[in-house]
């Protein structure tokens, strides 16, 4: 890995801008620079809602997502409008709720009841940024499970600790 | 890599400021500033420092003066709107050599403009917003790291220079999340105001070879006046065109013959440049990027990265302009510092100009493809 | 005894002050120093701000920490003073204007927060340093250089809307009424939190000559007979009171002063 460019898409409250939070402070464990940055504005509170997080050997110059390596989107909307065009090395993660059309040919793509399992496997629809974040480190392996889970804990509410640790554990889980 | 945190550059402005001695906040929620008002309302008590939420942009700006007369290094922070509405008690911090920091994380505009997207359309006015022939120091950070130390220097050069100072930062590296390496406490040089040696002696006359009073806050038994009114030496009003002609140019004189402690500058790959970049704040990041894609292309190109935006480090410019085809300038408005380059530049070279003003990012591309134009 | 007061409180070297023969504002100013010499302050630790307009260079005159600062603006900048240093005796002298148009916002909010400021405001009725416009305290009717055909805004009643907005001391005194004047001055000093003193001054130059008001000893005379105390107010009708100027503590009340407040926010989240 030398630089990742990742892309998290979704509806607001998701609480994927935590994720990538999140992602950026694994990052930071792993002695890597990272930038982070996110969608504002009305459209963040409730509307579609971006976060980007850039991981990387090197310094970081631009700090916006430019080709990403890694895009994954919780929501129809997000789908359309963030999973096309995209390299062909770049990964592509999908709930399985999202209806991709028979002629989305993007190979490395993957489907995964992201939000099935935060919602019946964890039993709380808000760990559903923590299942995520648990599922994308199990594919891109860039941060070692002890460093994500302390970066986990370091953006949770208290009291909410054990729950959000199962739901990076099944989120892993749906990944491996 | 020791003390190193995931930090946005709004909250690494707050721990900067923390750093630098500041105990006073006074703000009004603005996007995309907001979260410095958020982080000085809840770090400040916790360093035994106040916080206040004023009615008002206008109120914010006196309230964080007030502080600051009172001893108090002070802050307040906005964005274009409510930097319109600073310039009012921005000038008479000014003329009443009162410091203080006032932090601008621009956004698109004019008026309520584009409320969460970058920009630096604020440049300009950070020169001249205010009336009349003033002073002005603003510096601009490119990265998190640099939103925490450059607020530092804000601080010191506010309190050397009795001026306040503006951070002109931009939602670029505002809202932006990375790492950065908190300065040990005592590693980083903190400046604090001079108490005059003399109670008695006029509020604000200069010691000799200075340009600068020494400021005792107020409730430290000199009990002078201050007034946005031009003032003699005593601080008390006067008429004399003599006085106001000394006082307004001493004024400027105290930043102009001061810029080599002022003045600073990035330079990356200046020495054999052909295309030289000339790009500050967020906009510097897209210029890194730029530049190393054109280099493994074999392009020679250079940066040169203005921090302090005003005063405007002119001399190094127009020296580098001798030496390289063409400058690029790059900027999130429609050429305001372009005109400071025009004006240092001259004919030495060619000038080409990127300026974007709908809200998004310049990309390393837009700035690559404008330098290989040729 | 007066020129003792003078000696104390006011940079001589910077009198006499600039304000019109027959003015109300020197006799205010006279009672505000009286107040705080009564209370015995230390004047080193006594911060009096002003804003811009006549009232304003009160500031200059009198021998404290004082701050002359932009225009509507002087309670802004005490905010701020008085939040950096809760232990500076903190006293603002504003006009009429200042206070309540252009300052009015900051008016209120110093109101609602209880910070422990005294506002002292000239009422003089008029716009006098820009030459006569009205003011948001110009009565119904009465004439300014920008009201050539009379006044058809309502005035303001400050400590009333001071009082509204939570200031926890109102009350009103006047130019010729000096005795109490000066007792109410000294009240709101020592009252804790936010409290607001009118001082009705008179302004014989433009509103006196653009409403026939006569001369200034007449505009004195005026404040003497129609000037009713609080308590005589009390028994009487709003008819009766058309016009009146009542005088006296207007209103009390109790609340936490705002820098005590924030004093125990940090005593709790203080990292020591």
């Amino acid at each position: 890995m030398s630089k990742m460019e990742i892309r998290l898409a979704g509806t607001g409250g998701q609480g994927l801008i935590t994720g990538t939070i999140i992602l950026a402070e694994a990052g930071i464990f792993e002695n890597k620079f990272v930038a982070q940055s996110q969608s504002y504005g009305p459209e963040a509170r409730g509307g579609m809602c971006k976060g980007e997080v850039i991981v990387s050997d090197e310094k970081i110059g631009f700090t916006k997502v430019t080709r990403p390596t890694f895009v994954m989107a919780l929501s129809q909307q997000s789908f359309n409008q963030y999973c096309k065009d995209l390299a062909e090395d770049c990964f592509v993660l999908v709930d399985e709720t999202i209806e991709v059309p028979e002629d989305y040919d993007h190979k490395n793509f993957m489907k995964l009841p992201i939000l099935a399992t935060a919602r019946e496997k964890v039993g709380k629809m808000q760990t559903v940024n923590i299942v995520s974040v648990g599922a994308i480190n199990e594919i891109l392996k860039f941060s070692s499970y002890e460093n994500i889970k302390k970066a986990v804990l370091m953006h949770v509410p208290k009291g909410t600790e054990e729950l959000n640790l199962k739901a990076l554990e099944e989120g892993a889980k749906l990944a491996k | 890599m020791k003390n190193v945190k995931l930090m946005q550059g709004n909250q690494a402005c707050v721990e900067g400021a923390l750093a630098a001695g500041c105990r006073f906040y006074a703000g009004y929620p603005i996007t995309p500033s907001t979260e410095i008002a958020e982080g000085c309302a809840a770090r400040l008590p916790q360093v035994g420092g106040r916080f206040i939420q004023m009615e008002d942009e206008i109120a914010s700006c006196a309230a964080a003066i007030g502080a600051s007369a009172a001893g108090v290094k002070a802050m307040t922070a906005t964005s274009g709107p409510g930097f319109s509405l600073k310039q009012e008690n921005l000038g008479y911090a000014c003329l009443t050599e009162i410091p203080f920091v006032l932090v601008d994380v621009q956004r698109a505009g004019p008026s309520t403009g584009l409320p969460t997207s970058p920009s630096q359309g604020d440049v300009m006015q950070a020169r001249w917003g205010t009336h009349g022939d003033h002073p002005v120091i603003a510096l601009s950070p490119s990265t998190v790291e640099e939103c925490y130390t450059l607020c530092v220097r804000a601080f010191n050069l506010s309190e050397k220079y009795r001026t306040p100072v503006i951070f002109l930062m931009d939602e670029i590296v505002g809202h932006l999340r990375e790492s950065i390496q908190i300065p040990e406490e005592g590693s980083l040089e903190i400046v604090n105001r001079t108490m005059p040696k003399d109670l008695n002696a006029p509020a604000y006359e200069c010691e000799p070879g200075s340009l600068i009073p020494s400021f005792a806050p107020f409730g430290h038994g000199q009990r002078y006046n201050v007034t946005g009114l031009i003032h003699a030496k005593d601080g008390f009003p006067t008429n004399s065109t003599e006085i106001a002609h000394n006082q307004v140019k001493r004024l400027m004189a105290k930043i102009d013959e001061n810029l080599d402690d002022i003045l600073s500058w990035e330079e990356k790959d200046t020495e054999d440049a052909d295309v030289l970049l000339v790009c500050y704040g967020g906009t510097a990041r897209s210029a890194y990027s730029a530049m190393e894609d054109l280099q493994k292309e074999g392009i020679k190109v250079g940066l040169f990265r203005p921090i302090t935006i005003w005063p405007f480090p002119a001399k190094r410019l127009e020296e580098l302009s001798r030496k390289v085809k063409k400058v690029v300038v790059a900027e999130h408005n429609n050429g305001q510092i372009l005109l400071e380059v025009e004006r240092v530049v001259k004919n030495n070279c060619k000038i080409d100009f990127i300026g974007k003003v709908n809200g998004t990012v310049i990309t390393p591309d837009e700035i690559a493809n404008v330098v290989k134009e040729g | 005894m007066a020129s003792n007061l003078v000696k104390k409180y006011f940079r001589e070297d910077h009198l006499p002050h600039i304000w019109c023969p027959g003015c109300g504002h020197g006799v205010l100013m006279k009672d505000v120093a009286q107040a705080v010499e009564n209370l015995g302050l230390d004047k080193d630790k006594v911060v009096l701000v002003s804003g811009i307009g006549c009232s304003s260079r009160a500031a200059g005159y009198m021998d404290f920490n004082t701050m002359h600062t932009t225009h509507g603006r002087a309670l802004a900048f005490a905010t701020g003073i008085k939040m950096a240093r809760p232990e500076l005796e903190v006293i603002c002298i504003m006009g009429d204007g200042d206070a309540s148009a252009i300052g009015g916002n900051h008016l209120i909010h110093a109101a609602r927060r209880n910070i422990g400021i005294t506002a002292i405001v000239f009422n003089n009725d008029i716009y006098g340093m820009t030459g006569g416009q009205y003011s948001p305290t110009t009565p119904y009717g009465e004439k300014g250089t920008t009201a050539p055909y009379g006044n058809i805004d309502r005035p303001f009643d400050i400590p009333k809307v001071a009082e509204a907005a939570g200031a926890t001391y109102t009350a009103r005194g006047s130019a010729y009424d000096a005795v109490r004047t000066t007792k109410l001055i000294e009240e709101g000093i020592r009252h804790k939190g936010f409290s607001v003193i009118e001082c009705a001054s008179i302004c014989p130059t433009y509103y006196g000559r653009k409403n026939k008001k006569g001369s200034a000893v007449d505009m004195f005379r005026w404040q003497k007979e129609n000037s009713v105390s609080v308590e005589k107010a009390k028994t009487m009708t709003p008819e009766e009171l058309e016009g009146k100027l009542v005088i006296g503590e207007l209103s009390r009340s109790e609340f936490p002063e705002l820098t005590e407040q924030y004093q125990k926010i940090i005593d709790k989240v203080q990292i020591k």
